[in-house]
């Protein structure tokens, strides 16, 4: 009977864990559905969103390294904390900068390319931004703290104890991720459905032509959908970060989301909510009872395993677009 | 734009440092995915040199050049920083990075050029008959794994018979490292092992935990690195693992690893080979001579931790091994074979660390032409949350000798076939 | 004035549909090859071979490699490093098992016995197609380096899971281990590099080529005009294994000499080759090289520049670095989306007119 609850408890964990990158894969989802863009720099945003907000929080001067270096100061730090709802005020504002300026600056120049033109433009974007948030606030490992609970929750452990006689384990912060992700995609649906502006952006993402010649500002759009991508890299960020450190790994979370949207199509989001709770589900029960077996550290090629076998018999994602081709 | 690229080129050689000098390279990385760790032992590496070259004018009379070299922990980027470095004659090498020791020693063995990779790198490099020119002084991945489970049989009262250890370890070849040793003492001590390993990065680690949680085994020992670190220790704070009972190695025994997980990361303890904190005289000079003179390196501002101490460390075993170096060949400017012997013939003992400034930071070390890896003993150090401090709770424990020195002699034996080397020695 | 095609009459269609049909394109490629053989081995040091020069040729061979199945055959593949792991494991249990038989033989060898697995992994692109045969390829690259990792018959049972390159000759010159001095190891890869770039070219040129575009502009289209998309692709996935294989095998026998496989061969690696076809150019053997040159060269240049010839400290300039490499990555594409290549070809073209350009 323990060994049940003990699967139900990894699957439990397993979903919550899959919540974590649907949010990720989240960010792809959204400017792949409105720009036809795979934009590789998703997981560099989150790191670099996340690293802005911990600089903001903290007082951090951003540059103080750069100046220190050309000037012989020794700045660090203004002196002030900001709180942590101001700060991610801040850092969603620095993020719709950084969508106006990469819109502004790149895309703007690469309308009408091919995708593989544009994944390239992200290519570049990640290098870029990734040196750009080292120097901006530093390589070291900072905590990231916005007040989110973390550890084991004992409530659901007493009420699953008392009721089945086993204490389930879920993380605090997991359940706040899901909620967090819940209202997001909620909120994200009601703008795509019921503003002028998410109309508009679906209308984008059918035909960039069409959308065009009734007069719909693709600059704006584009713009708004990297803000948008831009705020759940924060999402993200934040989440990750809790978890494990401000740090570069962050970025590496990408790689998480890759198989969730190969699963789930690069073009839906309920996709990739679906697909993410698949691979988490099933790597940690893969990993669970097949690991002991052939050696463990399954985890990381279970995912794309998973993905492959699933696509050869569905080879347009779970909830991707039906591929019709004609000559 | 390969003629802009001889010119840097040129114009690099002719950076290089003066001939004069003992050259002792950093070989660190301030960028990279495992930066945070990089950049406190580069910064305490270069400050000791600094000192020395401030306050007495290098060693013996010659300054020392350390010039850096960004490896980014990227072997192929180590490669280059070899390569770029290896025409001002370096004295000695110290990547900080297992991949890239592995990748350097048949290198500069047959170049000449000493490698001293304290606490990583080969273990059996120890035998120093087979690896002639590398030092893992004070202590190896083996050394620590047992002193791991000598500090267990000390909680345990002497007696690990029917306990369950688990080891969580970053899945690459340095994770690896102490799975045979710990094989071994499970069979002597008759503990039970559970191998727990969690792929590269290592952000995600939940059903190991989960396993653990489960299992309860009464101690887990970790081998991880980087983000692996961070994530481990929130997890088990997360199912309230009781972190006296969660014993690090010490790649897994830093600031940045427990600082993320806050007030619940209290009492996790981890190996160590050396003292931490600024509680030693040679602060002072440090101070002093570097630090109020503007001569920090990097930010100025890791002084004391963890990382930054173990790069004092590395350097001050490298300048004590040059002393013995021109001592025994009665030069100043020794060159790195004259070093490899300084080495051979290192001696510190504890009177002449209090002489250093650094009472009791790290055992007494006698290496020989055999032994280049020293007794291997370690210590164990505790994290308190509160004060946000590390502090020493034990004193130095010996590994089992009676279990390593075998695998040791296996492991160079069949590295010694492989190579074509005939061990040296007598 | 200088470069032009007036006066260069051809007299048969074998001079016409040679390579370089411009006298002046066949003179530099001549020139660069003799100084390629004839020069570099004789000037060349430690620092230029082991940091630039191997390096870059053999990244360009991975990048030629991976070229040929995705800029020509249009499978997007994302297990370059993985492949390289499978080359680089073979070579070194080759390597070591038959210690007598050349070297040579051993690299090549380990490159079919990549090209069996790649073909392998290449299986499910008869049903995967575009961006979602991406995720085939990814399992390839982390099953692959999770068995590398895993079974330790791949790396001789050694304690550390690290594989060693012994010292291996050639005519009795060192090229693999230690003592290989820095001509032969640039020989070994220049002339591999060579030969393969040769294979490549008159591979796309050839039938072969011509259904793997063929199916790359519309698979759909190519079987109703005859190709089979099994054969097509499959050879594809082959060839492109093959190449990636020689190119793993000289990354660890003869640059690195020593590796690990998560480490050396992770995903990174197959980003990184990505990278470079895509800079290069798709569907261009000389955009392979271009690449290539600019993905490894460049970041060491920058380094020299910035630390050895400006002084700056190493972190801030390893951040400006990739700073710099993205930022041109950007600008490059605003000026011309196909990649270096492109841009070489639109050069020519300009020379071509000038100083007339009407």
């Amino acid at each position: 009977m323990d060994q049940l609850y003990f699967a139900a408890e990894v699957m439990v964990n397993g979903l919550m864990t899959g919540v974590m990158y649907a949010l990720v894969a989240l960010g792809f989802v959204l400017i792949f559905k409105a720009s036809g863009v795979f934009n590789f720099a998703q997981g560099v945003m989150a790191l670099f969103a996340a690293m802005t907000l911990v600089g903001i929080q903290q007082g951090q001067i951003p540059f103080a390294h750069l100046i220190n270096a050309v000037f012989g100061t020794h700045l660090h730090n203004f002196g002030w904390t900001v709180p942590s709802l101001l700060a991610i005020l801040l850092t969603a504002c620095v993020m719709v900068l950084l969508a106006f300026l990469i819109e502004k600056l790149v895309l703007q120049h690469l309308v009408g390319q091919e995708p593989i033109i544009l994944f390239m433009a992200t290519i570049g974007l990640a290098y870029f931004l990734e040196g750009f948030g080292d120097v901006m606030w530093g390589a070291e490992i900072k905590a990231l703290d916005v007040g989110l609970p973390q550890g084991i929750s004992d409530t659901v452990d007493e009420l699953t104890l008392n009721w089945l006689g086993y204490g389930f384990f879920i993380d605090r912060l997991d359940i706040w991720a899901t909620v967090i992700a819940a209202l997001l995609v909620t909120a994200l649906v009601l703008f795509a459905q019921y503003t002028k502006q998410g109309r508009a952006m679906r209308a984008v993402a059918d035909d960039h032509q069409a959308a065009l010649s009734v007069g719909i500002s693709l600059r704006f759009i584009w713009v708004m959908v990297w803000s948008i991508a831009g705020f759940v890299a924060l999402v993200a960020g934040i989440m990750w970060g809790t978890k494990s450190g401000v740090q570069f790994s962050l970025s590496l979370i990408a790689l998480k989301a890759l198989p969730v949207l190969m699963l789930g199509g690069f073009t839906s989001i309920p996709g990739a909510i679906v697909g993410g709770l698949i691979i988490g589900v099933g790597e940690k029960l893969f990993e669970f009872f097949a690991g002991p077996l052939i050696g463990g550290a399954t985890e990381t090629w279970f995912a794309y395993v998973l993905a492959l076998i699933f696509l050869v018999f569905r080879p347009q994602g779970l909830f991707g677009e039906r591929i019709i081709e004609r000559v | 734009m390969k003629l802009t690229l001889a010119l840097a080129a040129a114009a690099f050689m002719a950076a290089g440092p003066a001939l004069a000098d003992l050259v002792v390279p950093n070989m660190s990385y301030r960028t990279g995915p495992y930066a945070a760790n990089g950049i406190p032992y580069a910064d305490g590496f270069n400050d000791y040199f600094s000192l020395l070259n401030e306050r007495d004018g290098g060693i013996g009379g010659v300054r020392v050049a350390v010039p850096e070299c960004e490896t980014a922990y990227n072997t192929e980027r180590g490669v280059e920083c070899y390569e770029s470095l290896r025409p001002s004659n370096p004295l000695v090498l110290n990547p900080l990075s297992t991949g890239i020791t592995y990748q350097i020693i048949p290198r500069a063995s047959n170049d000449g050029i000493v490698i001293y990779t304290p606490g990583y790198g080969r273990t059996s490099a120890k035998n120093g008959s087979v690896f002639e020119w590398v030092f893992n002084a004070p202590a190896n991945y083996w050394d620590g794994a047992s002193v791991a489970v000598k500090h267990a049989l000390e909680v345990e009262g002497g007696d690990l018979n029917g306990k369950k250890i688990a080891l969580v370890y970053h899945n690459s070849a340095y994770g690896r490292e102490p799975v045979r040793t710990l094989e071994e003492l499970a069979e002597k001590h008759g503990f039970e092992l559970v191998l727990l390993p969690v792929d590269a990065p290592g952000q995600e680690q939940k059903s190991q935990w989960l396993q653990i949680r489960r299992d309860r085994p009464d101690f887990v020992i970790m081998y991880a690195w980087g983000v692996m670190n961070q994530a481990a220790i929130q997890e088990a704070v997360n199912i309230r693992f009781p972190m006296d009972r969660f014993i690090g190695i010490w790649w897994s025994g830093s600031e940045n690893d427990v600082r993320a997980a806050g007030a619940g990361a209290d009492g996790y303890k981890a190996l160590t080979f050396h003292g931490v904190g600024r509680d030693y005289p040679i602060y002072d000079e440090l101070q002093q001579y570097v630090y109020d003179a503007g001569r920090a390196s990097g930010a100025g501002d890791q002084a004391g931790t963890v990382l930054y101490s173990r790069g004092v460390y590395a350097a001050m075993v490298i300048a004590e091994a040059i002393r013995k170096g021109q001592e025994l060949s009665g030069e100043a400017e020794i060159n790195a074979a004259q070093l490899r012997d300084g080495f051979e013939a290192l001696e510190i003992t504890a009177e002449r660390m209090e002489e250093l400034g650094l009472p009791d930071f790290g055992q007494p070390i006698a290496l020989s032409c055999e032994n280049h890896g020293g007794d291997g003993l370690a210590r164990l150090q505790q994290w308190s949350a509160g004060d946000g401090q590390w502090s020493l709770i034990t004193d130095f424990i010996e590994p089992d000798a009676e279990v390593l020195d075998p695998l040791i002699e296996e492991d160079s034996a069949a590295f010694a076939a492989e190579s074509n080397i005939t061990p040296r020695c007598g | 004035m200088i470069y032009r095609e007036a006066g260069d009459f051809k007299t048969g269609y074998r001079a016409d549909g040679q390579t370089f049909p411009i006298r002046l394109d066949r003179w530099g490629y001549y020139a660069a090859l003799a100084v390629a053989f004839g020069i570099i081995p004789f000037v060349i040091n430690n620092y230029w071979a082991n940091a630039v020069l191997v390096p870059f040729l053999i990244y360009a061979i991975a990048a030629l490699g991976l070229n040929i199945l995705t800029g020509y055959a249009g499978q997007v593949s994302l297990g370059t490093g993985g492949f390289m792991a499978v080359g680089a494991y073979a070579v070194y249990k080759l390597m070591t098992s038959f210690p007598e038989v050349s070297i040579l033989i051993h690299i090549l060898l380990a490159g079919g016995i990549t090209a069996a697995v790649g073909v392998l992994f290449g299986l499910p692109s008869l049903r995967i197609k575009g961006f979602y045969l991406a995720v085939a390829t990814l399992a390839a690259q982390f099953f692959l380096v999770w068995l590398f990792n895993k079974v330790p018959w791949f790396y001789n049972y050694s304690a550390s899971g690290q594989i060693n390159a012994p010292t291996r000759t050639v005519m009795d010159i060192a090229v693999t281990g230690p003592t290989a001095s820095a001509p032969a190891k640039y020989l070994v890869c220049l002339v591999f590099a060579f030969a393969l770039a040769w294979l490549a070219r008159n591979l796309t040129r050839g039938s072969l080529g011509r259904k793997w575009m063929a199916i790359r502009d519309m698979d759909i289209a190519a079987e109703i005009i005859g190709v089979d998309p099994l054969r097509a692709k499959l050879s594809a996935f082959a060839v492109s294994s093959f190449f990636i294989g020689i190119a793993g095998a000289l990354l660890f026998a003869v640059y690195l000499g020593a590796a690990e496989v998560g480490e050396a061969f992770g995903i990174n690696k197959s980003f990184l080759v990505l990278f470079m076809i895509i800079i290069g150019g798709l569907g261009s053997i000389f955009g392979s090289f271009a690449g290539a040159a600019f993905l490894v060269v460049l970041p060491v240049l920058l380094k020299n520049v910035f630390v050895g010839g400006m002084g700056w400290p190493t972190d801030l300039a390893a951040h400006i670095e990739l700073m710099i490499v993205g930022l041109l990555i950007m600008v490059f594409l605003i000026v011309e989306p196909h990649g270096l290549a492109r841009l070489w070809s639109l050069a020519k073209e300009k020379l071509r007119l000038w100083p007339f350009p009407h």
